[in-house]
């Protein structure tokens, strides 16, 4: 509409599905680090750095799928990328502020005298709830279609707590998976206690969702697309009660499955992901522009696509490298 | 009027976080280097002290790596929030070339990065020197590729406008743009050096402190050494990216020269106060003929004037002319110092004389050298930055018609936030430093344990 030119088809759409998956890979991954953030205050001075050593040869890799993100929204469809973040400028600002807060203090607190680091802790913990909450609010204000309004930033606010906590609990699984003892215990609790918060968050997403567009009332409550959809919300019920009965067990003797829960906690994000995917395809600001008008040129796209066909299987292979060099429990991180 | 609020705001914040990013970058760059050449040097010699000064350094990087992540993940966003315009007349060639960043470099320097901070006694010897070596090579990549797109803003080609918007024709013609080769050599030099100063700042510090062991001489040496060699090295560099400018952006060394009529024979001006409104040079001192004969290489050798560039009617078409005077003077001045310096020292440790043979004085000077590289690299930031105004690409686009329409006083709110923010960061940067270096003059722990494949505590 703005270039004058036809809009490719396949390549808009390649590039909206690279950018969802970076961003399901970004709150999977960097959803777990925040949330070990968000849970440090409960913890006790050597299982702060026991939760830290869980996390820390991870944490900027995974903040790089936020860059990755919205790097393809910036350099894909590069005139969404404006609308969407000009309409987001405050709870942008709060979420860079909260981000450099935390990976900053990540760093200061292992490598400041003695007396300063309970203030870079809690500066840790502060970097990482509001980047957290931020990210929930900016989702709520993208649902609500980016207008503003009370019932906007009510419900805003509304999803920006629901996230930390959603974000917390995965934290908490990822801490039953890589800690020990009493630490994973409370892990345990902790993500019991936290998985109420994602049942409700998630059930007021899927009512507002089509609330706040009949367009996507249609696309949910129509048939047969009602039945088809139905698999989505009733895996999430089944997931959450496995979750739920799991915690309630753990930890197995042997420590078996301790990945479990945190995987099933990513599970359940995806299927939320997918639902919000689905709510709004072929949209990038929602009910205004679609991914066909916003996209760049087809010659720019190509390039770019080439480049990620090779590279990122490269970078899938080496984070998995990375992975398993740090498998195991945590221990506290040394650099000699 | 509103707008204009918002343009000059944004500009400040934008200037404010790229100037807060690029003090760690500049460092990392450099550093991941001399990290490498610690680990390669310790493999060839089997001398501990390599590895001494490895577990040091690697915590500056590891503290500068952290900065330079969090400060540079503001400024994608910042391309959206405060420029859309930008993305959207030139999207189509910095998108790609953003893209190439985050997917060469990004990943490659964060991924590995892990390995090499927390690896060295999970994985073996030459897997941990991989590591380290990839993590160099990815920052040095993400400079190379983000100097591709800023050269390419100063001195576009291999595009066509097609209404309003450019669309690549020449992607090599897009890498290779005339001022990349000698952008790229200057900034890669300039992290050099920042790095060289540091070492040997931070070594003299800790040598103020009463340390004496191997390592602190061997980063005093070479500090020093390595700025001593570098620093004729960028002089060259310099010169030599100047003349390219003189060629494809005339306006902005007219600027840097404070030179208002195009004509030969110009002075090189020392000293003056630009006046923008009277056009001409106040309390001006200055060498005559001198800068036609480093810029033509002749004395009568004509140089462009400001006056060249100001439209029919009046509208101004380079840029302000008192910042990129003085900002060109503190870069040149910064590194005559630093030459000064770094041969200073190596002439009165020459024939194996050592730091001993350095005047207390002398060293104390030399601690606040920690940080010349980072005034000269901004000087030198802010002389082509904004020598490059009132376009954001040159010749393309105006900086005026990308800044987007937020409010003032949201852009004012923020901008202070984070102005706090980089403040408070910076001192406890500087302290941390400082702190580390203490640590280890009272005799912190040094000696690296036994590597791969010792146990793991926990285990």
């Amino acid at each position: 509409m703005l270039f004058g030119y036809p809009p490719d088809v396949w390549l808009p759409v390649v590039f909206a599905g690279l950018m969802g998956l970076s961003i399901l890979i970004y709150v999977i991954l960097d959803g777990f680090d925040l949330g070990v953030g968000l849970l440090m205050p409960l913890a006790t001075d050597a299982e702060k750095d026991r939760m830290i050593g869980a996390i820390g040869p991870f944490w900027d890799a995974n903040e790089t799928w936020l860059v990755m993100a919205v790097g393809l929204l910036l350099v894909a469809f590069p005139v969404a990328h404006g609308t969407i973040l000009t309409a987001l400028y405050l709870p942008v600002a709060v979420m860079l502020v909260g981000l450099i807060l935390r990976g900053v203090a990540f760093e200061f607190r292992a490598k400041v005298p003695p007396a300063r680091k309970a203030s870079w802790n809690r500066a840790f913990f502060a970097g990482s709830a509001m980047t957290a909450f931020s990210q929930g609010y900016m989702l709520g204000l993208y649902i609500m279609g980016l207008q503003g309004g009370a019932a906007a930033q009510a419900f805003a606010v509304l999803t920006g707590l629901f996230l930390t906590v959603g974000y917390s609990v995965i934290g908490a699984t990822w801490l039953v998976h890589k800690a020990e003892g009493p630490l994973q215990a409370k892990a345990l609790g902790w993500a019991r206690e936290g998985l109420w918060a994602v049942a409700l968050g998630m059930a007021a997403i899927s009512v507002a969702t089509p609330l706040a567009s009949p367009r996507i009332w249609e696309r949910w409550f129509s048939l047969p697309e009602f039945l088809l959809l139905a698999p989505l919300p009733l895996a999430s019920a089944a997931l959450m009660a496995g979750l739920w009965l799991m915690l309630r067990r753990m930890p197995f003797a042997d420590d078996r499955l301790s990945w479990l829960p945190f995987a099933a906690t990513s599970a359940l994000f995806a299927l939320a992901f997918v639902g919000l995917a689905y709510s709004f395809f072929p949209y990038v600001v929602p009910e205004r522009m679609t991914i066909f008008e916003a996209a760049a040129a087809p010659e720019s796209l190509v390039i770019i696509l080439i480049g990620a066909v090779v590279v990122l299987p490269v970078i899938a292979g080496y984070s998995v490298l990375a992975y398993t060099i740090f498998r195991g429990k945590a221990t506290d991180l040394r650099y000699d | 009027m509103e707008l204009m609020d918002t343009l000059l705001l944004s500009r400040i914040q934008f200037a404010a976080n790229i100037s807060f990013h690029i003090l760690f970058p500049t460092i990392t760059i450099a550093l991941g280097w001399v990290l490498v050449f610690f680990k390669w040097r310790h493999a060839a010699t089997g001398d501990e002290t390599w590895m001494e000064a490895y577990f040091f350094w690697v915590k500056v990087f590891a503290l500068s790596f952290a900065l330079g992540v969090v400060s540079g993940i503001t400024m994608s966003f910042q391309f959206g929030t405060n420029w859309p315009g930008f993305m959207e007349s030139v999207g189509n060639i910095a998108g790609p070339l953003l893209a190439y960043e985050i997917l060469t470099a990004f990943f490659l320097e964060a991924v590995f990065l892990g390995i090499m901070l927390f690896g060295y006694r999970r994985v073996p010897g030459w897997a941990h020197t991989g590591a380290t070596v990839l993590v160099a090579v990815g920052t040095t990549m993400s400079a190379f590729w983000i100097l591709v797109l800023n050269s390419w803003m100063h001195t576009p080609q291999g595009f066509e406008m097609r209404e309003g918007v450019a669309h690549a024709t020449d992607w090599l013609a897009i890498v290779f743009t005339p001022s990349m080769p000698y952008r790229l050599a200057h900034v890669l030099l300039a992290s050099g050096l920042t790095v060289a100063f540091l070492m040997a700042g931070i070594a003299a510090y800790r040598w103020l402190k009463g340390e004496r062991g191997a390592e602190v001489r061997l980063t005093l040496r070479m500090g020093l050494w390595m700025g001593a060699l570098l620093i004729p090295l960028q002089i060259v560099a310099g010169d030599l990216h100047g003349l390219n400018t003189l060629e494809h952006q005339p306006a902005k060394v007219a600027a840097m020269e404070g030179n208002w009529e195009t004509r030969g024979n110009v002075p090189l001006v020392l000293f003056a106060l630009p006046d923008e409104a009277a056009r001409t040079n106040r309390a001006e001192i200055a060498i005559p003929g001198a800068a036609s004969l480093i810029l033509t290489h002749s004395l009568s050798g004509e140089v462009p004037g400001l006056n060249d560039f100001v439209a029919e009617d009046g509208t101004r078409l380079h840029p302000p002319v008192a910042p990129v005077f003085w900002a060109f003077r503190v870069m040149v001045g910064t590194g005559l110092l630093m030459l000064a310096a770094s041969w200073a020292g190596l002439a009165l440790m020459r024939r194996g004389r050592g730091p001993e043979a350095l005047p207390r004085p002398f060293l104390m000077a030399l601690v606040p050298f920690a940080f010349s590289g980072w005034v000269a690299t901004l000087a030198g930031w802010y002389t082509t930055e904004i020598g490059r105004q009132p376009w954001l690409v040159t010749g393309v686009l105006r900086t005026d018609a990308a800044v987007g329409d937020v409010a003032p006083a949201m852009v004012l709110g923020t901008l202070l936030v984070y102005l706090a923010v980089y403040a408070v960061l910076v001192a406890a940067y500087v302290a941390t430093l400082f702190h580390l270096a203490r640590r280890r003059a009272d005799g912190g722990h040094v000696l690296p344990r036994p590597s791969y494949p010792a146990p793991h505590p926990a285990e």
